[in-house]
């Protein structure tokens, strides 16, 4: 009896560790990631520090970040017009490259093709077949992640849009306030997805899955989860946690591209509206995704609407 | 009155009470500060903890908090290990009181104000007491650099398995006067930068800088100064428990030389970062002869546990598993030698990895990966340290047996584990993919708790012992009050030139 309750114990372990994940659950947030917030031109204060930086221009940036139904419309329309093509298991792009300063240590960017969104990867929420890229069922409000900033670059470029650069990614994420996080001076573990989030996605699927939908963090209750409502003054969600964001600048002698926002993997002090996370420009991660900026084109003093990107 | 009066000579005038002392306030410090971080935030503990002691935690003084942690608790490693220094290397007893005292004040001063600053609020009155204290550990180190001078015929090498020059100066002594001066002047890399905060310098964690292609002197004077004062605290235990081992012979001659090159040029290879691109050259180096005098350091030491122990049996050909058993028989002094090799897999064979392999992985990997890496090897550095002078400490206080064989072997086994789990954690991304990262995050989570766990059960318990001691009349603390120094050989004696020297001052 005893070995057969041992067994019994060591096989359910097993099932639940090895069987992977289970079928993933559409959750609505109410949130539509096809809305775009302004963020007037002026002065706000930058980094730990509070440094004193001006943007003397008007900027538009998407409310939340780019879903995998949003992109994997996306790839669809760019693989069609030919400007990404599918090699050795990639979604495959060209980048003009990046200057060269002869830096130590610098790594050289040249012009070519670079890796988009590596198909293999079972952190890829999207699928892939008879030429049609699809969300994975449930994943579909999902940030996408997996994605190369060259990758989140030919995205935004496709549109017309571009990434933000940590600049305007921190005054969208701060507003012109002092703020530590996006709302205030605190996180609590119901306000957004990080390391110690006791959420509702741990409680319902498997361990593997760590991202919510975007703007999960609303104030609204799921199944009895009540969320807190976790935007920042510019109305944008998942400014902190749930995935890194790439940002656009390219930082001279480096190269890295700088990632904002920390994400589920992430203690609350990474949460914080200044600390940065790098990596190479074909990096990429289940935790890190992208959202974009652009240049006004609606009413001033009014958030416009888009579904060209749906 | 009489026993607190005996107390108080005990904690404050004897070595063993200072050591104690410092031991015990480190614990506290860590069990206490140990709720604020980690999974304690998930289980709620910290919140509590926050506002059972009313604690005053911005979220954008993280950074500064941090370094007024670590700054006390070094401050306080540098404390236990000078007490030792001065119990171990002859001098005048004045001079070992003298450095004593002021130590004692700066550290106590350094914690109480700077704790206080980082956690309990901002005011001038704290920081400026916790530079008090800090400038009195510093004066503590010009005292204790004038009292190991080595140069001075007062104590001389009479045993001549000690290494020593011609004319009989103490080559141990020099190797110690040499880290004492090098770690004052690295001390001034700290301060200079701190005199130009929030003028010209702004708080920082050096492991945030990693990837700036362009630092600042002061930013950079920083990160050499954390390095170096690490390293030298390494080489100081180094010292230390070489004389606990009465390190001596031709092993002893070949180390004391190395070591103090290594140091030399390991502490100029540091401070050369501020204005070349050679640093690091220096520094691997310098490494390279401090690693090899600490390697004549074990080797003198495990030959020396099995050939006592085998003596002690009367074995007279023994075998090589006799010899084996015979090196694991005491922990306690095997331990510190062990964790000694078991560094080079957790600290330095990671650090020489990172360092080939810096641009074809580490720089790879995002920036937070490298950073969990980078802070990983040092945390597990100086942790390291704290067993060995855990370890020396319980065979200061005597304990023997079948007790000693436990402690001994739990705090090797459960800080190999913990240290062994953090060194996997923090290289994970070469074996597994981020996707198939989640058991073995929660697994060397998991052990890395548990290891580090239970040598604070281990060490909480042992403190609860000494403070019942503190009841009993004739306790620990009136033993050791009675024989307040370390009980080992020392290289050097008191010279007819010493003699001589007491006199002259005595008769003024």
């Amino acid at each position: 009896m005893k070995t057969f309750k041992i067994i019994l114990v060591v096989s359910l372990f097993l099932a639940v560790n090895l069987l992977g994940e289970k079928p993933m659950e559409y959750v609505e947030t109410g949130v539509n990631p096809n809305t775009w917030s302004l963020v007037p031109a002026g002065e706000f204060y930058f980094g730990q520090h509070q440094h004193v930086k001006n943007i003397d221009y008007d900027y538009e940036i998407m409310v939340t970040n780019v879903t995998n139904r949003q992109y994997s419309n996306y790839l669809n329309d760019a693989l069609e017009k030919g400007s990404i093509y599918i090699e050795r298991d990639t979604v495959w792009g060209y980048h003009p490259g990046d200057p060269f300063d002869g830096y130590l240590h610098e790594w050289e960017i040249p012009a070519g093709d670079y890796p988009h969104v590596p198909l293999g990867n079972p952190g890829l929420r999207l699928t892939y077949g008879e030429g049609i890229f699809s969300p994975k069922s449930g994943y579909e409000n999902h940030p996408m992640v997996e994605v190369s900033w060259f990758g989140a670059k030919a995205y935004a470029d496709f549109f017309g849009y571009r990434l933000p650069t940590e600049m305007e990614w921190e005054k969208a994420a701060r507003g012109t306030g002092t703020n530590d996080y996006p709302w205030g001076n605190t996180v609590q573990r119901n306000q957004a997805n990080y390391v110690s989030s006791h959420n509702l996605f741990k409680k319902m699927f498997s361990d593997v899955v760590k991202t919510t939908p975007v703007g999960f963090y609303n104030g609204r209750s799921y199944d009895g989860y009540q969320t807190m409502e976790g935007i920042s003054p510019y109305g944008l969600y998942d400014m902190a946690g749930n995935v890194y964001q790439w940002t656009g600048d390219d930082h001279p002698k480096v190269h890295y591209r700088y990632m904002r926002g920390g994400s589920y993997q992430s203690y609350e002090y990474s949460l914080r509206v200044w600390p940065r996370n790098s990596a190479g420009p074909e990096y990429s991660s289940m935790s890190l995704g992208f959202r974009c900026a652009r240049t006004p084109i609606g009413e001033i003093g009014a958030p416009a609407d888009t579904t060209s990107a749906e | 009155m009489k026993k607190i009066k005996d107390l108080f000579h005990f904690f404050f005038q004897t070595t063993k009470g200072l050591i104690l002392m410092g031991i015990t306030a480190i614990s506290v410090i860590t069990a206490i500060w140990g709720m604020l971080s980690g999974p304690m935030v998930e289980w709620g503990v910290r919140d509590f903890v926050v506002n059972l002691l009313g604690m005053d935690l911005q979220s954008v003084e993280r950074s500064g908090r941090i370094i007024m942690l670590y700054h006390v608790i070094a401050m306080i490693v540098v404390a236990i290990e000078v007490y030792m220094i001065t119990s171990i290397v002859p001098m005048r007893r004045h001079q070992r009181a003298n450095i004593n005292n002021t130590i004692t004040v700066g550290w106590i001063t350094t914690t109480i104000f700077g704790l206080a600053f980082g956690y309990f609020g901002h005011n001038y009155f704290y920081h400026g007491l916790f530079l008090v204290g800090q400038s009195l550990i510093f004066f503590a180190g010009l005292l204790l650099t004038a009292a190991l001078y080595p140069w001075r015929k007062h104590f001389l090498v009479e045993n001549k398995d000690y290494a020593h020059t011609k004319a009989g100066y103490d080559l141990e002594r020099m190797a110690f006067f040499i880290m004492a001066v090098s770690m004052l002047i690295s001390a001034g890399f700290g301060a200079v930068t701190g005199s130009f905060w929030s003028n010209g310098h702004e708080t920082f964690l050096a492991e945030d800088l990693i990837r700036n292609p362009d630092k600042t002197a002061l930013q950079k004077a920083v990160i050499g100064h954390l390095h170096i004062m690490l390293t030298l605290i390494a080489v100081a235990i180094t010292l230390i428990v070489g004389r606990w081992m009465d390190f001596k012979g031709k092993l002893h001659k070949i180390a004391m030389p190395t070591m103090m090159f290594g140091t030399i040029v390991i502490s100029g290879g540091v401070w050369s970062v501020v204005w070349t691109k050679m640093a690091h050259t220096f520094i691997y180096v310098g490494s390279v002869f401090v690693m090899f005098a600490a390697l004549l350091l074990v080797i003198h030491s495990w030959g020396k546990l099995i050939r006592d122990r085998i003596a002690e049996q009367g074995i007279e050909n023994p075998g090589f598993g006799q010899k084996l058993v015979a090196l694991f028989h005491d922990p306690i002094k095997f331990g510190p030698f062990w964790q000694m090799v078991f560094m080079n897999f957790t600290v330095s064979g990671v650090g020489i990895f990172m360092a080939v392999k810096l641009e074809e992985i580490f720089r790879v990997w995002p920036a937070r990966e490298e950073r969990i890496t980078l802070t990983g090897h040092w945390h597990i550095l100086s942790a390291i340290i704290a067993t060995i002078i855990l370890m020396y400490y319980i065979d200061i206080w005597g304990i023997k047996g079948k007790l000693r064989k436990w402690l001994g072997w739990t705090i090797i086994i459960g800080s190999d584990i913990a240290f062994g789990a953090a060194t996997i954690f923090s290289m994970k991304r070469l074996f597994v993919s981020e996707y198939d990262q989640a058991s073995i995050v929660n697994w060397t989570m998991l052990l890395m708790d548990f290891g580090l766990g239970i040598i604070l059960v281990l060490v909480g318990g042992l403190l609860i012992w000494r403070l019942k001691d503190l009841f009993s009349s004739e306790g620990f603390w009136k033993k050791e009050s009675d024989s307040p120094e370390l009980d080992l050989e020392r290289t050097g004696v008191l010279t007819q030139a010493g003699r001589d020297a007491i006199e002259k001052e005595m008769e003024i």
